[in-house]
């Protein structure tokens, strides 16, 4: 098992946002969470990803058979779990091919891996550049300065391929983003997709599961998982949105 | 997962780091006693074998000196200083005049070496004339021939006194008087020595111009002196780089650079200033009290300066431009970073008299530990400076919440043609940065140096590029980890 969460609950700033929390990931499985605003789901990325200010007050989140509680961001990063942002962070002066090298020569250390030559590193961007149909015109501005919504996440799928996660949390990719850019973000999703990974899609909509299709889609609401299912399940919250969740479990 | 206390211990651990050149070189020095008098005054002149008018000169900045009282204005606080418990004048023995590397001082050239800018490297490799200051002797300048085949002059203070006694004469004291301030008054009186730089008509240096200070004997202010003139059409770049031994003691520094540029001609002040701050508690550290002016003489010229502090325990120091021809053009470019008890009050002046006279300010202060780092501008245009134009853009980064970042523009204008824009932004690196650096398996420590280094590029990006990667350097070491 790569990921399991058991009793999951989590705070933020005393107020308790997850609340109890059972979930876990398989390799090879394309994890689907969907739900309506405001029941946990970025806080759940937020808390695997081990971000400040997101306190779990019990229970486990258990990675690769270890207790992942206390571990630093980056000691997640490096073990393999990969946060695409739902919002990419700006980091202005700092040039995103050198943000890149910096990032991944950091992961080969942590692996004890020497530092990848220039050519290497090079001939490795230009793949996976093309995989999200970016150019040399964006990796070469600042971390996320001056792009627009759609190369921003397109931008976080790039960082994906070049860091080769084992666990990928997609945080709403799809908001805000034209078919096109959806389709290509999925194209390199399901690149990317093998039997030795996993990822976890947080959406509200079906629309991404259209192109990147899903082994399991759960519900959550209310900080909890309510429903699992499989891609079915998806269909039916279009179809019906989400009342008929929040009615059964709102009493 | 991360919380407060983590963070401070971060903090605690890494801005501590030990200063790296913290070594003291264990070299004879002829010293001067102790204190101040126009006995040691007369004790330096003798010592330096130096004119009559010199000797005059520096008794008159003395008794001034005497007259006037230490600045109280700037926002740094420290302990008076006892400038009769300061040792004036202290060289290195030279045992015969010195021929070649080889003749040199063995543990000079090792403290040279602990450095990392070995003059036997130097020599061969880099391209850069280095005339090497260690406690106040110039003991080395190399690449003269190049430098001689363009009849520019680049020589020891000392040397320049005995060989060109007239464009000394000319020139000292001109665009930074004796009466200038207490702390130029004191330099003017006991300057041991520095550089001094002339490049003729029409010759653009080929080569960059490199002077690394270093003081090193106990007790000993270090008191340089750099005169730079650039006649007209001409260009130099001049590198100026200081690092400094561990001291338990404060020790002062007192330093002048003036600069003069003649009609269409250009110089380019590039400043990396690591000297000693201090100890964690704030013990130690050097006082550095600078002055540092350049006079744009003739029309269309320019002068540029552009300086990274990242050391000293005090730091205050206003490299400024007289923007006299018309047409000239003055720039500051500046990075100070402040760790620990470290404060800073760094800035500048640009005086615009000329019509059609251009200045640019960019300011880059970075606070961290429990430091505080002021910027203090003053940018005034007189009554007969048509059009002429000034932009400041002055940015204060916080890291955690103990440190203190000021920003004081003064700005006077005496003629409505003149366009004056400035901008400050007062920034703390976001919790969000760092998450998302970490995020892509930047460490903290690594991913501060990161994100400092992108809001110091404006500036850096104006360093030659040696210089440039030095200071890149420089910042990730003197800030690892220090976030809040």
């Amino acid at each position: 098992m790569l990921l399991n969460i058991n009793n999951l609950h989590v705070s933020i700033n005393e107020k308790e946002i997850i609340k109890g929390l059972n979930f876990s990931v398989n390799k090879g499985e394309v994890h689907a969470i969907m739900g309506p605003n405001g029941t946990g789901k970025s806080t759940l990325a937020a808390a695997v990803t081990g971000r400040e200010g997101y306190e779990v007050t019990k229970g486990e989140i258990i990675y690769k058979g270890q207790i992942i509680n206390d571990w630093q961001p980056d000691k997640r990063a490096n073990e393999g779990i990969f946060l695409s942002f739902q919002y990419p962070i700006e980091i202005p002066g700092v040039n995103m091919i050198n943000f890149m090298r910096t990032a991944v020569n950091a992961q080969r250390e942590y692996k004890g891996l020497p530092a990848m030559s220039a050519s290497e590193f090079l001939k490795k961007t230009e793949k996976e550049k093309k995989l999200v149909e970016i150019n040399s015109k964006l990796t070469n501005r600042s971390v996320n300065e001056g792009f627009s919504g759609g190369e921003k996440k397109k931008n976080e799928i790039f960082q994906m391929a070049m860091l080769e996660p084992q666990l990928a949390i997609l945080d709403e990719t799809d908001s805000g983003l034209d078919i096109d850019a959806l389709k290509v973000v999925a194209k390199g999703v399901n690149k990317l997709r093998s039997k030795n990974n996993a990822f976890i899609i947080i959406t509200h909509y079906q629309r991404l599961l259209d192109y990147i299709e899903p082994d399991f889609v759960h519900v959550m609401y209310n900080g909890r998982i309510v429903k699992s299912g499989g891609k079915g399940l998806a269909h039916e919250l279009e179809e019906h949105g989400y009342d008929w969740i929040k009615k059964q479990f709102d009493d | 997962m991360s919380d407060n206390n983590d963070r401070n211990q971060v903090i605690n651990e890494l801005t501590t780091s030990e200063y790296k050149y913290g070594f003291v070189s264990d070299i004879e020095t002829d010293q001067a006693p102790k204190g101040l008098s126009e006995k040691t005054i007369q004790f330096i002149s003798a010592k330096k074998n130096e004119p009559e008018w010199l000797l005059e000169f520096r008794l008159k900045a003395y008794r001034h000196w005497l007259t006037v009282k230490e600045p109280d204005w700037a926002l740094l606080h420290h302990p008076p200083i006892d400038y009769q418990d300061i040792i004036y004048y202290s060289a290195p023995k030279a045992k015969k005049k010195l021929q070649n590397l080889d003749e040199v001082d063995p543990d000079l050239i090792d403290t040279f070496n602990k450095l990392g800018i070995s003059l036997e490297e130097q020599k061969h490799l880099s391209g850069i004339a280095v005339d090497a200051v260690i406690d106040s002797v110039s003991v080395k300048t190399t690449f003269q021939e190049t430098l001689a085949k363009h009849d520019i002059i680049f020589c020891s203070f000392s040397d320049a006194v005995k060989h060109h006694p007239d464009l000394v004469k000319k020139y000292l004291g001109k665009v930074v008087p004796y009466t200038d301030n207490y702390f130029a008054a004191l330099n003017s009186a006991v300057f041991s020595d520095g550089s001094f730089c002339y490049i003729p008509k029409g010759v653009r240096c080929p080569i960059e111009l490199s002077t690394y200070f270093r003081i090193n004997a106990a007790n000993t202010g270090q008191f340089e002196r750099t005169l730079l003139i650039a006649c007209e059409g001409s260009y130099v770049s001049y590198l100026e780089g200081c690092t400094a031994p561990m001291r338990d003691k404060n020790q002062l520094h007192a330093a002048i650079v003036e600069i003069f540029t003649m009609d269409n001609a250009e110089v380019k002040y590039s400043t990396v200033q690591n000297w000693y701050p201090g100890n964690k508690e704030g013990k130690g550290g050097i006082y550095n009290f600078v002055t540092k002016r350049g006079l744009c003489k003739g029309h269309h010229s320019k002068i540029s300066w552009t300086q990274v502090e990242t050391g000293s325990a005090i730091t205050w120091k206003y490299p400024s431009c007289i923007l006299k021809g018309d047409f000239s053009v003055g720039e500051f470019y500046s990075v100070a970073v402040t760790n620990n008890y470290q404060q800073a009050d760094t800035g500048t002046k640009m005086i615009h008299l000329g019509k059609n006279t251009k200045s640019t300010i960019i300011s880059k202060g970075i606070s961290a530990g429990k430091s505080n780092n002021s910027y203090r501008g003053m940018v005034r245009i007189s009554k007969n400076a048509d059009n002429a134009r000034n932009f400041s853009q002055c940015d204060s980064l916080l890291l955690g919440n103990q440190c203190g970042a000021h920003t004081f523009p003064y700005i006077k204008s005496g003629n409505d043609t003149a366009i004056i824009e400035h901008e400050a932004t007062t920034s703390k690196i976001s919790d969000d940065q760092l998450f998302y650096c970490q995020q892509r398996c930047i460490g903290k420590e690594k991913a501060i140096g990161l994100i400092v280094n992108g809001y110091a590029k404006q500036v850096l990006n104006k360093l030659p590029m040696e210089y440039a990667m030095e200071a890149r350097k420089l910042l990730a070491i003197t800030l690892e980890g220090s976030v809040g």
